[in-house]
């Protein structure tokens, strides 16, 4: 009698779980996951094993989450694979095979465990794509100091520096020159200028672009 | 000779204003004069060449040939640069080195009347200076921010809630958002000014600041300079040429840029914006030529560096158009394979279909049996069409192109930020060297005007300048600013600079007298210009640039002037969005295009005026 009641359980076990477990359930999720655009000529085949994986570290998901309840893996219920490798999955409650876990703790089970998840399948969160549960967006990287006011501290520094140093040196130049002022012998070598009694010509009336050079010759011989 | 000869305009007192062969020779034998010289000839060949290539070459260039039939734009371009181009640049370089004189100083001494074709120079060139040198603080912004791995423009940031990618952002795309919002903070129209940018005020001064510290001394320090920013361009293109030539989709691109429509040889829009570019991309009229060729020596061979400028200039527009279209067609090509593999996803997520079944190759095949056999889920999918041409004609023009569209390719190459950083120095050093250019145009008139006292130095003079113009160029700054940029880049920088070489020529030829003009040039170079120089001087340069002037005159004037703004509430957002100008705007307009024109005519009124009541 004993071993009759037992066959039947055993019969019925898979229906409850096939009814458990189908596509758009309330309860459950979907699954894409996408290896080859993952990991191209390094990717794996779908196989049982790693359906067995699969279902291994969701079952440590939830296990964390829910603080070390015993989860194990025939509380994940897999179905409607696909050549896509897609599939749904539910979560069953370790105390009672034909309650489902509600979404909410599953979907905070997956969204706080997700790094480990993809991990075990070296994918990503595109590539394993849970559908309905978004990825968290990675916190923008805040920094100290903005990187580009460091460069444009480092660029004015140098700019600066040229400056002053330019006009440092101009100034020195000027100051050197006004030194031999008095020396008779400058004028005779010609610094460039053409000066007559101190004053040079071409400060000497440009009116209207007349120029004339005529006495220019002369006042270099002129000095008094 | 004959008839021109009788052509030539009465010039009285024309030897009184410039000095005589005799004079010269003696100026040239004694090493006097104050006027500053060249360390040797390397220096004026990369200032001219720096001058002469400019952003321009790198982003209108590529544009202009892919947009009117590939390689067969090649034909006008070459043809005018040789008609147009070629000549003006010899006459300008003839003149300076002649009169020795700035710009000012020249159309004076040609003839006193002549004073305001000067002044038109000038006060372009101080219009280009003013919006040119905020194009330069762009570049030194985003050079500024490669030096971070990602690059702030390769992904949208995340909205204050952290709930998801922030919507300007989303709806755009990460590039144009850290353009328009995080780089100029654009307002959604021209009469909205939305107050000065911080970081863009600052990059503003940085910008400045480069310049006076080039410029500090005129060209005792613009000339050791250029070594730098006129070399550096060619060797980061060679870079980016190699580089560019290893990434797929690059030889699409070159062959989109290319192939030959010889069916636009016929549209006259072709040849005209050849000759447009030809004459704008020389940077003649800006004075800026004639100043830097005054400082030569008086036998200086300047038909030969007329030649060699203008083919160095074209070689370069060519061969920066080739390095853009190989990053481009890159681009194009991804941007083609994600738009594919995003709707091959979506097919095999739907159909549950395995993995690689749909790929590239079969994708048409796939997609059109599906479509037979379930249509309304399909057409329920909103697949978006994938074109590659679509994507190699987007926005490939202008700040569009350098700030938009080749920092995305930036983004998708390896080693982002080292590309990064190679663009924009390259950019700002193209546009570094173009602002010597503009610069001189400016500071030498102003000397000659005497507008300052003689006691104050160069490095004041120029410093004072800058300043100032610093102080202007805050208009460019504020959240408003790229329309005012794009206002100052259709007005000030066309018209004007057309009727100037066009007076130019006239000026020359018929003013100071075609005969006089070959007699210098026997004098200073050794021979007489041959008949090539001549008929392009006296007819066919003066007449092309009339032709160019007055169609662009005529589509000024006769169409409604709208701007392109970025309008985060239209509904076509994120296509720019065109908008009227205000009314107000139009009076800027007729300063802007009006004030240089009408100096030419206006001075010699004003001058004969006051010598009639004086």
């Amino acid at each position: 009698m004993r071993c009759v009641w037992m066959v039947c359980v055993l019969c019925l076990a898979p229906a409850v779980a096939a009814i458990l477990c189908k596509p758009d359930v309330t309860d459950g999720y979907k699954v894409r996951l996408s290896i080859k655009t993952a990991l191209g000529d390094d990717a794996y085949e779908w196989s049982k094993s790693e359906l067995f994986l699969f279902r291994a570290v969701l079952a440590f998901a939830v296990q964390r989450k829910t603080n070390n309840v015993n989860y194990d893996v025939s509380n994940i219920l897999v179905c409607d694979e696909t050549e896509r490798v897609s599939f749904w999955f539910v979560v069953t409650t370790p105390d009672n095979t034909s309650e489902l876990l509600p979404k909410l703790v599953v979907e905070n089970a997956i969204r706080e465990n997700r790094h480990r998840i993809n991990s075990a399948f070296l994918l990503t969160d595109q590539t394993l794509d849970f559908v309905g549960i978004n990825p968290t967006l990675a916190a923008p990287i805040e920094y100290d100091t903005p990187p580009w006011l460091i460069v444009f501290g480092v660029v004015m520094g140098v700019v600066c520096a040229g400056i002053v140093a330019l006009l440092v040196s101009t100034f020195l130049q000027k100051k050197r020159a006004k030194k031999p002022s008095a020396d008779p012998v400058d004028d005779e070598d010609g610094s460039g200028s053409i000066a007559g009694n101190g004053i040079l010509c071409e400060s000497i009336g440009d009116k209207d672009g007349t120029y004339n050079q005529g006495f220019t010759d002369d006042d270099r011989f002129t000095k008094l | 000779m004959g008839w021109n000869s009788r052509l030539k305009m009465p010039n009285p007192g024309l030897d009184q204003r410039v000095l005589s062969h005799a004079q010269l020779e003696k100026l040239e034998v004694e090493e006097a004069g104050e006027r500053p010289k060249w360390d040797n000839k390397a220096q004026y060949m990369l200032t001219c060449v720096g001058f002469c290539v400019g952003l321009g070459n790198v982003w209108r260039f590529p544009y202009l040939c892919q947009s009117h039939g590939g390689g067969a734009f090649m034909i006008p371009f070459l043809i005018l640069l040789v008609l147009e181009g070629i000549p003006l640049l010899h006459l300008e370089f003839a003149i300076g080195q002649r009169l020795r004189r700035g710009s000012i100083g020249v159309w004076s001494s040609i003839n006193p009347y002549m004073l305001g074709v000067g002044i038109a120079s000038m006060c372009v060139s101080l219009l280009v200076s003013l919006y040119y040198n905020t194009i330069i603080a762009w570049v030194l912004w985003y050079f500024f921010n490669s030096f971070q791995e990602p690059l702030p423009w390769s992904q949208c940031p995340v909205n204050v809630n952290r709930t998801g990618l922030e919507w300007e952002c989303e709806s755009s795309s990460p590039v144009d958002y850290f353009w328009y919002r995080n780089t100029l903070n654009i307002t959604s129209a021209i009469d909205e000014p939305g107050g000065l940018q911080w970081w863009m005020v600052l990059c503003l001064i940085s910008a400045w600041a480069v310049l006076y510290v080039c410029c500090i001394r005129g060209i005792e320090t613009t000339g050791k300079a250029v070594y730098v920013t006129s070399t550096l361009p060619y060797v980061v293109l060679t870079i980016f040429l190699i580089r560019g030539l290893t990434l797929k989709g690059s030889i699409s691109g070159i062959k989109f840029l290319f192939t030959p429509d010889l069916d636009e040889l016929s549209n006259p829009a072709t040849w005209l914006d050849a000759g447009a570019q030809v004459f704008y991309s020389f940077s003649l009229a800006f004075g800026g030529l004639i100043s830097f060729s005054s400082y030569n020596s008086v036998h200086n061979n300047c038909e030969q560096d007329a030649v060699i400028i203008s083919i160095i200039n074209a070689f370069t527009s060519i061969f920066a158009a080739t390095v853009i279209y190989t990053i481009i067609g890159f681009r194009a090509t991804q941007r083609y394979d994600d738009c594919l593999a995003g709707n091959i996803l979506t097919l095999i997520n739907m159909f549950d279909l395995p993995e690689k079944s749909i790929d590239d190759s079969n994708y048409a095949s796939s997609l059109s049996h599906l479509n037979s056999t379930y249509p309304a889920i399909i057409s329920n999918l909103q697949l978006k069409t994938c074109n590659l041409n679509t994507f190699l004609t987007e926005g490939v023009e202008g700040t569009g192109l350098a700030f938009i569209v080749f920092t995305e390719a930036i983004t998708k190459m390896p080693l982002a930020p080292l590309w990064s950083v190679l663009f924009f120095i390259m950019l700002f050093c193209l546009g570094l060297s173009s602002m010597f250019g503009n610069i001189e145009g400016v500071l030498v008139p102003l000397q000659d005007l005497k507008v300052f006292p003689k006691s104050w130095s160069k490095e004041a003079i120029s410093g004072v300048t800058c300043l100032v113009c610093c102080c202007i160029g805050l208009i460019f700054v504020q959240g408003s600013g790229n329309y005012w940029l794009a206002l100052f880049d259709s007005f000030a920088g066309s018209i004007p600079l057309l009727i100037t070489g066009f007076c130019e020529m006239v000026g020359v030829v018929y003013v100071y007298g075609i005969d006089r003009f070959n007699e210098d040039l026997k004098f200073m170079i050794g021979h007489k210009p041959n008949i090539f120089w001549q008929s392009t001087w006296r007819v066919i340069s003066p007449l092309i640039m009339l032709v160019i002037f007055l169609f662009y005159f005529a589509t000024t004037i006769s169409k409604e002037l709208f701007y392109i703004s970025w309008d985060p509430e239209s509904v076509t957002f994120p296509t720019l969005k065109q908008k009227p100008y205000p009314v107000w705007i139009y009076i800027i307009i007729f300063l802007l295009a009006g004030v240089p024109s009408l100096a030419v005519p206006g001075a010699a009124l004003f001058r004969a005026i006051w010598k009639r009541y004086c």
